[in-house]
């Protein structure tokens, strides 16, 4: 594939999005991606099974839920248990089991989360690992050679991520490496056939960073976009406005990813500001931490006022755990040492996210999105007038007023 | 005084034997449960649990495995302190944990954990939970096993002796005095409670290593009008068991055939079929449990039919290999204080990194039908949560298809088969 642009590369991209249904008021969309292991509807809520699992739940509960695609990080299983080993076991599809669509990220994020233990250059990111103190380069090449080997139907490109709180120099230099480093990921990419690369776009909160960035990388052939360096120490404020320039500098008709989003409210704004496809630990994470989460927020089971609750975390939720337990056997069982209380807590969890997604995306289909919007707000905050400020500024920006 | 007679006739619970071969009982239980329409097979074990729920699994997951017993175990330390909850919630504790249509069985301990000991009065006895120790005097077990509406469940009783290293006869003799004590209150308390009258006492034969003072709780409990038998204070390490089998042959001896002996701490296989030849009816299944939480695979044949070259292709020969590193690895496995057995392969082992084969081949499990030795070797050097998912999955259907293999041995006649094939193994 050709580094830079043509108008016939252009033409000639790969179309895996299918637009069904958009909200003539906002920007969001109701959608179909096609990809090699089966089609997922858009907007998306992809969980997250960092180490080629879902956290304690089996491939079979994930997808009884529903679900059609789910993240793995090629940080980690590019240490263990190694990229080769992945690839005699049928690639992560095969070595983990699960018949639908897996994403990997390009290990860039570890960059930021794992600062101390890497360094920067033009070449790629050195890593020390923690496990045995020895040095890895994750380059763009041996970033896209990995997620070959793991075989997974979206890769990310290598991009060079910078903390959203960080100002300066360091930023446009991210920024612009990142667009070197798409480059050498679309040349070192084996199979674009079988796994799409998507492109990341950076800038930080500047503006004309990101603008700058949304124009170059748009000129490349890539099925997909990212809109990456946020949802980070960033204000909520900053965070939408960089959102909503982002999506309306991309394509229509390819898939718009917003990595490490998130929290309820977060997804249904940034489906309204255009993005199709979500990721976070955070549903899976609290979790394990006893939080449920439901339309008015979330219920920490830990808690004493749980002890006699003999209702399910939300009867309306169709999830096993809701459909069999109540919130005091939940309680009791996390205060045990059986792990199956995560478990539980875990499907739940996942489930109210999906659908969550799938209330979103059947509101656009049948045209009635902005209510749907008013009245999630109102469950979630009492009333739709009470949304946080910048989720209401957001809104407004596409259309949708609140009250 | 209580005429035991009229208390008997009013538990309908029955057990049928089909045959008894070489003192091993084989047969049903019949009418169980509240609803009096479910049946147990003997000899059997019980489903495991921690907190009322199968360690490591939820519903969905423990839908998967097969062979599932008819009758879970809960424990008594695990549940105490849900007391004013349950009796709050009324619906009993089946109902509670979301297992409604099983059958329940609540021993007064964890199999796994030890008893700390010192904590048994002439009044009250002491379990251990998470939360730390609960004093129970006969009205607190009565009152908290009448919010927990169990099928089944174990007497108050005095197990110490089984903890201490050599008890002396006082206090053995103290450990049946005081369970008997406990049993006529308890009983006196049951019949004063419609809702206890619906679940059934098992009498506790306890009398340490004394054969005098085990005959005398053998008997004196037989007397009472218990649905079935717990013999306590058989645990301990495999010698400990040689040396007290000679005193579970002369207790089962002494009680009535006709009601359920279950045992408690034992469940390595050899130890269990030489407890079944004795007359024991039903087992525990913490034993798979422990073997998961050290990132092992039970992976013994119990499969009698297949002739040794056979059941050597079945675990891919490694068997002699796995004796090797597991002598010397055996000091080295961290946070247990089980020693691993030669039933099982420790998947932590770095030669299962590369093995794309299930953990037994020809094993219908959820886990090895959809897994490999290779996955779950990743999952537990990266300390997943899965790992313990998929072990327990696999841990109890191999278990529970050993308890099935030795029914079907005893309905064949092959036991000596399985009894070989079994000691074979053994280390």
């Amino acid at each position: 594939m050709a580094g830079v642009a043509t108008q016939a590369s252009l033409e000639s991209a790969p179309r895996i999005m299918r637009l069904v249904a958009e909200c003539s008021r906002s920007r969001a969309r109701a959608g179909e991606l096609r990809l090699p292991h089966g089609t997922v509807a858009t907007p998306v809520f992809m969980p997250v099974g960092t180490q080629a699992t879902m956290k304690g739940i089996t491939t079979e509960q994930l997808d009884a839920l529903g679900c059609r695609i789910c993240l793995g990080n090629t940080y980690h299983l590019g240490l263990r248990p190694g990229p080769e080993l992945i690839q005699k076991a049928n690639g992560l599809h095969g070595f983990m089991n699960w018949p639908h669509n897996l994403l990997t990220d390009s290990g860039g994020f570890q960059m930021v989360s794992l600062v101390s233990l890497s360094e920067v250059t033009e070449e790629g990111v050195r890593f020390r690992s923690p496990y045995d103190g020895s040095e890895t380069l994750l380059s763009p090449e041996k970033s896209v050679q990995i997620q070959n080997a793991l075989g997974s139907d979206i890769i990310m490109q290598l991009d060079d991520v910078v903390s959203s709180t960080v100002t300066g120099p360091r930023v446009e230099e991210a920024m612009y490496r990142s667009i070197r480093w798409l480059d050498r990921c679309i040349a070192a990419h084996q199979q674009p056939d079988k796994q799409n690369l998507f492109a990341i776009i950076q800038g930080g909160l500047d503006a004309d960073l990101r603008a700058t960035c949304l124009e170059e990388m748009t000129k490349r052939d890539v099925p997909g976009f990212a809109i990456g360096g946020l949802s980070g120490g960033e204000s909520k404020s900053q965070f939408w406005r960089m959102v909503a320039l982002s999506t309306s500098r991309l394509p229509k008709d390819k898939p718009r990813y917003l990595m490490g989003v998130g929290y309820a409210t977060d997804l249904v704004v940034c489906v309204a500001l255009g993005c199709d496809m979500f990721d976070c630990v955070f549903p899976t994470r609290t979790a394990r931490f006893g939080s449920a989460l439901v339309p008015t927020g979330n219920l920490q089971l830990r808690r004493k006022v749980f002890e006699k609750d003999f209702g399910p975390i939300n009867p309306e939720c169709t999830c096993p755990t809701c459909q069999k337990h109540s919130r005091a056997f939940l309680h009791a069982l996390l205060h045990s040492d059986n792990t199956a209380a995560l478990h539980h807590l875990t499907v739940h969890n996942i489930a109210y996210q999906l659908q969550l997604m799938s209330a979103v995306r059947t509101s656009i289909v049948e045209k009635r999105f902005p209510d749907f919007v008013r009245d999630f707000m109102g469950t979630m905050y009492g009333d739709p007038t009470l949304c946080p400020t910048w989720a209401t500024d957001a809104l407004a920006s596409v259309g949708i007023t609140l009250g | 005084i209580v005429c035991w007679q009229d208390v008997e006739e009013s538990l309908r619970m029955k057990l049928s034997l089909t045959k008894v071969v070489n003192g091993c009982r084989l047969g049903k239980i019949k009418n169980l449960g509240k609803t009096r329409d479910h049946t147990m097979d003997i000899p059997g074990c019980l489903l495991y649990t921690k907190t009322g729920s199968a360690p490591h699994l939820t519903h969905h997951t423990l839908r998967n495995i097969h062979g599932v017993p008819a009758m879970a175990q809960l424990t008594l330390s695990s549940l105490a302190e849900q007391h004013e909850v349950l009796t709050e919630y009324k619906e009993g504790v089946g109902k509670f944990i979301g297992m409604p249509e099983s059958l329940l069985y609540c021993s007064l301990h964890d199999p796994v954990s030890p008893c700390p000991a010192g904590y048994v009065t002439n009044k009250s006895v002491s379990v251990w939970s998470v939360a730390g120790r609960m004093e129970m005097t006969v009205s607190k077990f009565m009152a908290i096993q009448q919010a927990l509406q169990p099928d089944w469940f174990q007497c108050l009783s005095d197990g110490e002796v089984s903890c201490k290293e050599a008890a002396s006869i006082k206090r053995v003799r103290k450990s049946v005095d005081r369970s008997l004590l406990f049993l006529d209150n308890c009983l006196r308390l049951q019949e004063e409670s419609e809702v206890l009258q619906k679940s059934v006492i098992i009498g506790v034969i306890e009398g340490g290593d004394v054969m005098e003072e085990r005959l005398r709780s053998a008997r004196e409990t037989a007397k009472r009008p218990v649905g079935g038998f717990l013999l306590d204070g058989f645990q301990g390490n495999p010698t400990t068991l040689e040396t007290r089998l000679c005193l579970l042959s002369s207790v089962t001896a002494e009680l009535p055939e006709d009601k359920p002996r279950l045992i408690s701490g034992i469940g390595r296989p050899d130890e269990v079929l030489k407890c079944i030849e004795r007359g024991v009816d039903l087992f525990e299944s913490f034993f798979p449990y422990q073997v998961t939480e050290r990132g092992g695979a039970l992976t013994f044949s119990f499969d009698y039919q297949l002739n040794p070259e056979e059941i050597l292709l079945q675990q891919n020969g490694t068997q002699e290999e796995i004796k090797c590193v597991d002598q010397i690895k055996k000091m080295e496995i961290t946070g247990c204080n089980q020693e691993i057995t030669s039933f099982e392969i420790n998947l932590k082992e770095k030669m299962y990194q590369e093995d794309f084969n299930p953990l037994v081949r020809g094993c219908s499990c959820y886990c090895c039908k959809n897994h490999t030795r290779a996955y779950i070797h990743h999952l537990l050097v990266t300390n997943e949560l899965l790992a313990g998912v998929l072990l327990m999955m696999h841990n109890f259907e191999h278990y529970f298809g050993f308890f099935h293999s030795i029914r079907e041995a005893l309905k064949n006649d092959k036991l000596a088969q399985l009894k070989e094939l079994i000691h074979r193994q053994a280390s």
